[in-house]
């Protein structure tokens, strides 16, 4: 490949249905995998857009760099006329006045570098990206899947093409050197221990290091990666710094840097490709019955049950979706993991889009327990922890794990503090062990049955006593007559966690000619700390807190 | 079945077959013709004398309960569902279902208020659903669950979804797993349902202190009282009673006699008819 960004065409191309930024740069980055035991391949994703550009225009997209407008990337038209990467824009426009000039946007790259991630997952679990261009794919295992390593890398680079993007690869033991290979000619592979044979020749600007650096070596007269590495390594240390070193030791396979992939590895993962795209609802949730079969199949080997599963669809034309569910206990049915995911696809307020079809459905269980078998009670109630789990596992399928929840008592006296909703999945067993403050026998409710998450303000025109209750009150546009008032029962705020801002609060239960029973309170005690900044007394608020029975 | 004229051989077992068919066929159809009066009802006596008497004994347990209530008067009426919720099932699970909405408009429910009830909230599952055709599918799902004592679903105000479809779905369910099903509507007014029961419900005033003597008045008020008005009962005369809850007992009963002025009630009239001949008097 050359080093010079390719750039073409705006929009997407016809035939793309990944969400194309409007502008990519081609041939920079590299994407590679790499596998311990022996072939690494590193693939170059640098993309670019095809198509777009109908009246032949040379294109450039500019960024700002070192405070002046630079050109990031351009298309071929451009690169004829003689344009570079990091040529001031105004020297572009001088040399050729009719160029279409675009910004670049970081953001959307990488949104599509996702999402290209994304439709590699269908080739390994293991994909990293390497901005702002590249992906890593550690294809260690999987490449007898597609035929061995040229056959994938055909197969990968082949349909990023048909896409619209330009792409380069190679593969290698290591990532580095999967890079450096890819960075200097499409389509090689280094078999493992010939790494440093691989990259000897090739020019310094294929490592990817600072331009400084390549430019201090060339002075030296160093111009390949064989020159530099047949140096004392201390040298090149002192002159350029041990992050080069290390580099340079990687690319020639002498160590390894780890990629850092998008998603944690699946414990399990099944999978079913159709020869022919799938669309149909039907179709569909069968193979994930199926595919719950296997993975059930798989898991039960080991004893295990899955406490997280995630269901990929891959679409023909590129888009993944995905669809996740937690379960509250290890789940070792296939019946209950197929009704999980019909609920949450039920649940989906954009529903699956199948577009053109699927051809290729995953299901993978990312948390997976080792499940305790236990015999079964004749007692039909001893289970019902395990029933009740089921129950709330499908109902948080559904509707989403936090809006599910078991109530925790907490060490506080503030009222709205006193309860913690703990999300039921996680916390069932807790919730149901959990030591709440006994009731105080034959007295009547000390505190409301409903409880306003924030308290609501009233109006009290005045009160009897300044420490006092109110006579009546104002809340929601209704004025309550008081009746009947026990209180003050007081509430200090907890001085040793917070500023000290909060005020101590007078709560009174109070009851309403109607029958009604308020739980108020006033904000603040009279005399201490309801006083403004020259100590003269200053009205309280007043807040409705909760409802009684 | 195998519609074969030479059945010879295997006609002993065909027929067997298929007086087996016709006999679950006929049990299915029996149950399709006669939907819940066959269907035997477990009652808990709720504690209140004359109210056990027009419920026959209690409220029945495996079916659906109605609590309406005027927007103001939340706090009465999710204190009689849990009332009713600890009478019908005390130790088993309670699956509390209300929409997002109602915790804004009458409070989020409270765990130590619930305590304070008597009721232990260590039973309580709470699940937020954002709308009422959600809640009701939430609601249908733990009602088929048959760990759970009792469900509550909670929704504010008129909700058109909630109609005699959804209403007999969730009957059939509670009956199907013996489930109770409690449905509390603030600010509703009521619609034909297929309910076993219909509350409705308002605070009634604290018994004045001077009937009590000088040294209980001080502590004679804050217990729940409940002017409870049954005005649907599918087996039996609807009434309306003053309703105080035991917190202790975990108990409906009377209130210490008092003079309170309540309306006289229809016994065997439903509210239905009263609201069509005020219908028929406007139109």
């Amino acid at each position: 490949m050359d080093d010079k960004a390719i750039l073409n065409g705006i929009a997407c191309n016809a035939d793309s249905q990944l969400p194309l930024p409007s502008w990519e740069r081609a041939g920079k980055r590299g994407n590679h995998e790499h596998h311990p035991c022996g072939l690494p391949l590193s693939l170059t994703l640098p993309t670019h857009k095809g198509g777009g550009n109908e009246d032949g225009d040379p294109s450039i997209v500019v960024a700002k760099q070192n405070n002046a407008l630079q050109v990031y990337a351009l298309d071929d038209a451009a690169a004829r006329l003689g344009l570079e990467i990091g040529q001031p824009l105004a020297n572009a426009r001088a040399i050729c006045p009719h160029i279409k000039v675009f910004d670049a946007d970081p953001a959307a790259d990488l949104r599509t570098l996702n999402d290209i991630a994304d439709w590699c997952d269908r080739f390994t679990p293991l994909v990293a990206l390497d901005a702002p261009h590249g992906l890593f794919l550690d294809i260690t295992g999987c490449a007898h899947l597609f035929g061995g390593e040229t056959m994938l890398m055909q197969t990968i680079c082949a349909a990023l093409t048909r896409q619209g993007f330009i792409v380069s690869a190679g593969i290698a033991g290591t990532s580095i050197c999967a890079r450096t290979i890819r960075n200097h000619a499409h389509g090689s592979i280094v078999v493992s221990g010939e790494e440093a044979e691989a990259v000897r020749r090739l020019p310094l600007f294929a490592l990817g290091a600072d331009d400084a650096i390549i430019r201090g070596l060339r002075r030296a007269g160093l111009k390949t990666i064989g020159d530099v590495a047949s140096r004392e390594r201390h040298e090149i240390t002192a002159r350029f710094g041990a992050r080069f070193t290390t580099l340079l030791e990687q690319a020639l396979g002498q160590g390894d840097a780890p990629i850092s992939p998008r998603k944690p590895l699946p414990d399990y993962i099944v999978e079913k490709r159709f020869p022919e795209p799938v669309s149909t609802e039907d179709v569909i949730s069968a193979a994930l019955s199926a595919l719950a079969k296997m993975l059930v199949a798989a898991m039960d080997r080991l004893g295990k049950g899955a406490r997280s599963l995630e269901a990929s669809f891959f679409r023909t034309d590129g888009v993944v979706s995905a669809i996740s569910v937690d379960t509250g206990l290890p789940v070792t049915k296939a019946a209950i993991i197929d009704r999980l995911f019909r609920e949450r696809l039920d649940a989906l307020r954009d529903p699956l889009d199948p577009g053109f079809g699927f051809d290729l459905i995953r299901l993978s269980a990312s948390r997976t327990e080792i499940v305790v078998q236990q015999q079964r009670d004749l007692d039909t109630h001893v289970h019902d922890n395990d029933e009740l789990a089921a129950l709330i596992d499908r109902i948080a399928a559904r509707i989403g794990g936090r809006r599910v929840v078991v109530h925790l008592p907490q060490d506080t006296h503030i009222p709205e503090r006193a309860v913690l909703a703990a999300s039921a999945q996680h916390h069932l067993n807790a919730a149901t062990q959990a030591a709440w403050p006994k009731r105080v026998a034959s007295e009547p409710p000390l505190r409301p049955l409903r409880l306003f998450e924030k308290p609501e303000p009233i109006k009290v025109p005045f009160a009897t006593v300044p420490d006092g209750p109110p006579h009546h009150f104002t809340w929601r546009r209704a004025t309550h007559v008081v009746v009947r008032v026990e209180g003050p029962e007081r509430v200090a705020m907890e001085w040793w966690k917070q500023d000290g801002a909060a005020l101590t609060r007078d709560y009174f239960r109070v009851e309403d000619e109607a029958g009604l029973r308020f739980w108020i309170y006033r904000d603040g005690l009279y005399g201490s700390e309801l006083r403004d900044e020259k100590s003269e007394p200053v009205p309280a608020n007043w807040f409705v807190h909760g409802l009684f029975a | 079945m195998i519609l074969s004229p030479n059945r010879s051989h295997f006609g002993g077992s065909c027929d067997t077959a298929r007086t087996n068919m016709l006999a679950s066929l006929r049990s299915r159809l029996e149950r399709l013709e006669t939907p819940g009066e066959t269907h035997v009802l477990n009652r808990v006596p709720l504690g209140h004398a004359a109210a056990d008497a027009a419920l026959r004994g209690g409220l029945a347990t495996g079916a659906m309960h109605e609590v309406f209530a005027q927007g103001r008067q939340s706090g009465a009426a999710t204190g009689l569902v849990v009332g009713f919720a600890g009478r019908l099932s005390p130790r088993r699970p309670l699956v509390w279902v209300r929409q997002d909405f109602c915790e804004i408009e009458s409070g989020a429910l409270s765990m130590s208020g619930l305590s304070e009830l008597g009721f232990d909230p260590r039973l309580m599952v709470s699940v937020r659903a954002f709308n009422v055709d959600t809640a009701l599918r939430s609601t249908a799902d733990a009602l088929a669950c048959d760990a759970v004592g009792t469900v509550v679903l909670e929704v504010w105000g008129e909700a058109r979804q909630f109609d005699l479809v959804a209403s007999r779905k969730l009957t059939l369910a509670a009956q199907a797993s013996g489930v109770s099903c409690l449905v509390l509507r603030v600010a509703a007014e009521p619609q034909p349902s297929t309910a076993e029961t219909r509350w409705i419900v308002q605070a009634a005033r604290s018994p004045p202190a001077r009937s009590l003597g000088p040294e209980m008045s001080w502590c004679a008020w804050g217990a729940p009282v409940f002017d409870a008005q049954l005005v649907r009962n599918r087996h039996g005369p609807v009434g309306q009673w003053i309703m105080e809850w035991k917190c202790d007992e975990r108990l409906f009963s009377e209130p210490a006699p008092y003079p309170q002025p309540v309306a006289a009630a229809p016994v065997h009239r439903s509210h239905q008819a009263a609201t069509r001949a005020l219908q028929r008097r406007v139109g």
